[in-house]
């Protein structure tokens, strides 16, 4: 306990005490942005999170109309968007990124801190926009998270194709000019200033995910951009990229010609698909970590952990066509998209099956951190399942556009990447602010955030098997929907718990950053180098940076004194681990 | 752009005893000694720039991809090009000629030569973007807007975002240039000078490329 503070003093006598506006707010410190991203993300988690509680308000009881046909839809894209590019995607790197690469490598900071900060910056300015949109004359987006046009190219067409959908474009513009900042910063830093010893096949299975993330968003956001940026032209500036001869918007032929909406769909699911990976690859890391400290075993397959991250994040570029089976493509290209999908089963299971072997007959410790990284291994489970009927294109044209796909995608994405965000919060909250989360607290905060999840999505499986599509308002309307009603009104009591839920996340969270016990330097006794820093870390991470003797998963090691070996320790002949995988 | 933020991300790395000065930017094991930092430096910055040209280069593969597939549609009709572009070309060249030169003449220690060589390649850069933009005001000219028609909207498209990037290496050469006539760099310190050669390569490159596919009917 007083080991730290010394340190920390130490560090304070080494370099002048910098002022309240260079240590808060424009910080050099990958830790200190890390927090910003953490802090801004969760507020907009907040506000992705109420827009969904709003929908499903909405649909518990249609008829009552809590909000117009127009709203409804605005309400969901923005939901879709704030929760994909404003909270997991930044989260993952902006937030876990910045926190743990130079900790986890033995680095004292980024490889640009300039950048970095110039990275949360730029990201700033776009959540500012973006919540500006709601503010607008006509409102926010208002055409999915994926803004398909032309709908979103031309202005008139619905409700929420006005200023707004601009404002959209605009914030996710700026959004991936901040990312790129970031994620040329990660393979930057993670190549090139890792400590003595941390060769590439020592990394720990986070910095893998991390860095494959970051190389899939440097490749696919700037196809984004340049969707982006003609889709800004020709709202803006009369250019027909996206925009046919001859549509017809309120019966009037709008004066544009030549363009092609399906350019549109093929340049976003380019990007798209990648993204869902950008979403889950992070994850798979911060889960393989999480597994193995608290089985106290070795991650069971390390290299082939590492490869079919590799493989996922390469397949990613081959995929985007499963997204348009009902575009009216070529039959035959559709099953080459079909196979390439498929083919994602296998990286999926090797983790998938890694992942239980090391568990299996493990003396695991039932943190909060296990439960979700579990829970995790669960829901990638249930999702990918649904994933290999979407998949094949003869299925897929029954079940497009159905609560079947909304299914799909919460379960394997988008919940999946939120439990992974809490395991990796409640893992790293010691380090990140020094005090320790309440342990009974984050345990009901599991147990009814995943009775919640399964509540709310599972059954979505039946709606979209009946044939409800996913945008509709008023289901109730349509006779053949009328008995899944019920349904429909479960889910949105699961949806309130789940909501509910996390209010216990949010107080445990901030309560324990003010008054929770105190963390010592390595609360969970885990092997990686973030936790032979101080809890927290003072600017520069290290007084001496760390040498690495050996992979960071010698948990358990026969012989050894303690089940666990920090990456720190020399090798000793009566122990030395067989594994190190070498220089790179 | 991106060449100047790298430079001020490396240089606050070595601001002394703060975050980045206590790095050894180790690359596995013992492959950079400890305190040889601005050899690390170098590699560092130069990495970070390629991550950036990477980037930028999938910006164009999307827009010229876009471009290929609209190309197929039937009502396509291609715009004739100003006969400017080949001068501009040239030019384009010239100036990346420029660059090299003033950067091998830093390697041997001509202060001289990197001095007039940035400043010649600075100024065909500046004369490159006049010549697109009388390009631009040919085509209007002619009643050739942006909104005219496809073509014309992706040559407007892919010659105004080369140009935006091209400004970006403008503004970089303009920041090493003050440092360049006080002789702030030696062949010990020429990072930002090579940081800046890559990148006006690059940009050469890239607009042989975006000419090659408008010129190809």
């Amino acid at each position: 306990m007083d080991t730290p503070a010394a340190a920390a003093h130490e560090a304070h006598a080494a370099h002048p005490r910098e002022s309240f506006i260079r240590h808060y707010i424009f910080s050099l410190d990958h830790k200190t942005i890390g927090k910003q991203y953490y802090f801004v993300t969760l507020f907009m988690a907040i506000v992705g999170g109420s827009l969904a509680m709003l929908m499903r308000a909405h649909l518990a009881s249609p008829e009552r109309g809590i909000l117009d046909p127009g709203t409804y839809l605005q309400a969901a894209t923005m939901h879709g968007t704030v929760m994909i590019f404003f909270f997991l995607t930044t989260i993952l790197t902006g937030a876990f990124g910045n926190v743990l690469i130079p900790l986890m490598i033995g680095a004292g900071d980024m490889a640009f801190p300039f950048l970095n900060m110039l990275s949360f910056w730029t990201f700033f300015p776009s959540v500012l926009i973006l919540l500006a949109s709601f503010f607008v004359p006509g409102g926010p987006a208002g055409n999915g998270w994926t803004s398909y046009a032309p709908l979103s190219a031309v202005p008139q067409a619905s409700p929420g194709s006005g200023l707004g959908q601009t404002l959209w474009a605009v914030a996710i513009l700026i959004l991936m000019i901040s990312s790129l900042f970031g994620s040329l910063n990660f393979l930057t830093t993670i190549i090139n200033m890792r400590a003595r010893g941390l060769s590439m096949g020592r990394l720990p299975l986070t910095i893998w995910g991390i860095f494959i993330t970051a190389i899939l968003a440097l490749l696919s956001f700037p196809v984004l951009m340049a969707a982006l940026t003609m889709l800004l032209f020709d709202r803006t500036a009369g250019t027909s990229f996206f925009i046919p001869s001859g549509l017809l918007v309120g019966g009037q032929i709008v004066p544009h010609n030549g363009g092609e909406a399906l350019l549109w769909q093929h340049l976003f699911w380019f990007f798209g698909h990648p993204e869902v990976y950008i979403l889950i690859l992070g994850p798979m890391g911060i889960v393989s970590d999480v597994i193995s400290t608290f089985s106290r075993k070795p991650i069971f397959g390390y290299t082939a952990m590492v490869l079919s991250l590799a493989a996922i994040g390469f397949l990613s570029f081959l995929v985007w066509g499963h997204h348009m089976f009902v575009s009216g493509m070529n039959p035959v290209l559709g099953a080459t998209f079909t196979i390439s999908t498929m083919i994602i089963a296998i990286p999926s299971a090797i983790k998938t099956f890694n992942w239980l072997t090391t568990l299996w007959q493990a003396r695991i410790q039932f943190t909060t951190a296990l439960l979700f990284a579990v829970g995790f291994v669960s829901l990638f489970v249930t999702g990918g399942l649904s994933g290999i009927f979407l998949a094949a294109s003869p299925v897929d044209l029954y079940f497009h556009d159905t609560y079947f796909v909304v299914a799909h995608f919460h379960f394997v994405m988008a919940a999946a990447a939120l439990f992974a965000i809490f395991a990796g919060t409640y893992y790293w909250f010691p380090k990140m602010f020094g005090r320790m989360m309440n342990e009974p607290l984050g345990k009901i905060h599991f147990v009814l955030t995943f009775l919640g999840i399964y509540g709310t999505f599972y059954p979505m499986h039946f709606l979209g098997t009946h044939g409800m599509s996913r945008r509709l308002y008023t289901p109730s309307t349509y006779p053949f929907l009328a008995s899944v009603q019920p349904l429909d009104i479960f889910i949105s009591g699961a949806a309130f718990v789940l909501g509910a839920a996390q209010l216990i996340f949010i107080f445990n969270f901030f309560s324990s950053m003010l008054r929770g016990p105190r963390a010592e330097r390595n609360p969970w006794h885990a092997n990686t180098l973030e936790w032979t820093a101080d809890s927290p870390p003072p600017h520069g991470n290290w007084p001496e940076p760390p040498v690495v003797y050996r992979w960071p998963y010698d948990y358990s090691v026969p012989g050894a004194a303690e089940d666990y070996l920090p990456q720190t320790v020399p090798a000793a002949p009566a122990y030395a681990s067989g594994h190190g995988g070498g220089e790179q | 752009m991106p060449t100047k933020l790298l430079e001020k991300g490396t240089a606050s790395g070595a601001r002394g005893p703060g975050a980045g000065g206590r790095n050894r930017f180790g690359r596995g094991e013992g492959a950079v000694p400890s305190g040889q930092a601005p050899a690390a430096r170098a590699h560092t910055a130069v990495m970070g720039l390629a991550f950036a040209l990477a980037a930028i280069a999938m910006l164009f593969v999307a827009f010229t991809m876009t471009y290929l597939g609209h190309r197929q549609e039937g009502d396509w009709k291609p715009v004739p090009l100003p006969g400017i572009l080949w001068l501009d070309t040239a030019i384009l060249l010239a100036s990346s000629a420029a660059v090299e030169w003033a950067r091998r003449r830093l390697g041997s220690g001509d202060a001289r030569g990197l001095r007039w060589g940035l400043t010649a390649a600075g100024t065909l850069g500046v004369a490159f973007l006049a010549g697109q933009l009388l390009a631009w005001r040919q085509l209007a000219d002619q009643g050739v807007y942006l909104a005219s028609h496809p073509h014309s909207s992706f040559f407007y498209l892919l010659t105004g975002t080369h140009g935006v990037h091209l400004l970006g290496g403008l503004i970089a050469v303009g920041a090493i240039l003050p440092g360049a006539w006080r002789g702030a760099y030696s062949p010990a310190r020429s990072t930002p000078v090579t940081l800046v050669a890559i990148y006006w390569h690059f940009l050469t490159g890239l607009w042989l490329y975006v000419f090659a596919i408008l010129l190809w009917q």
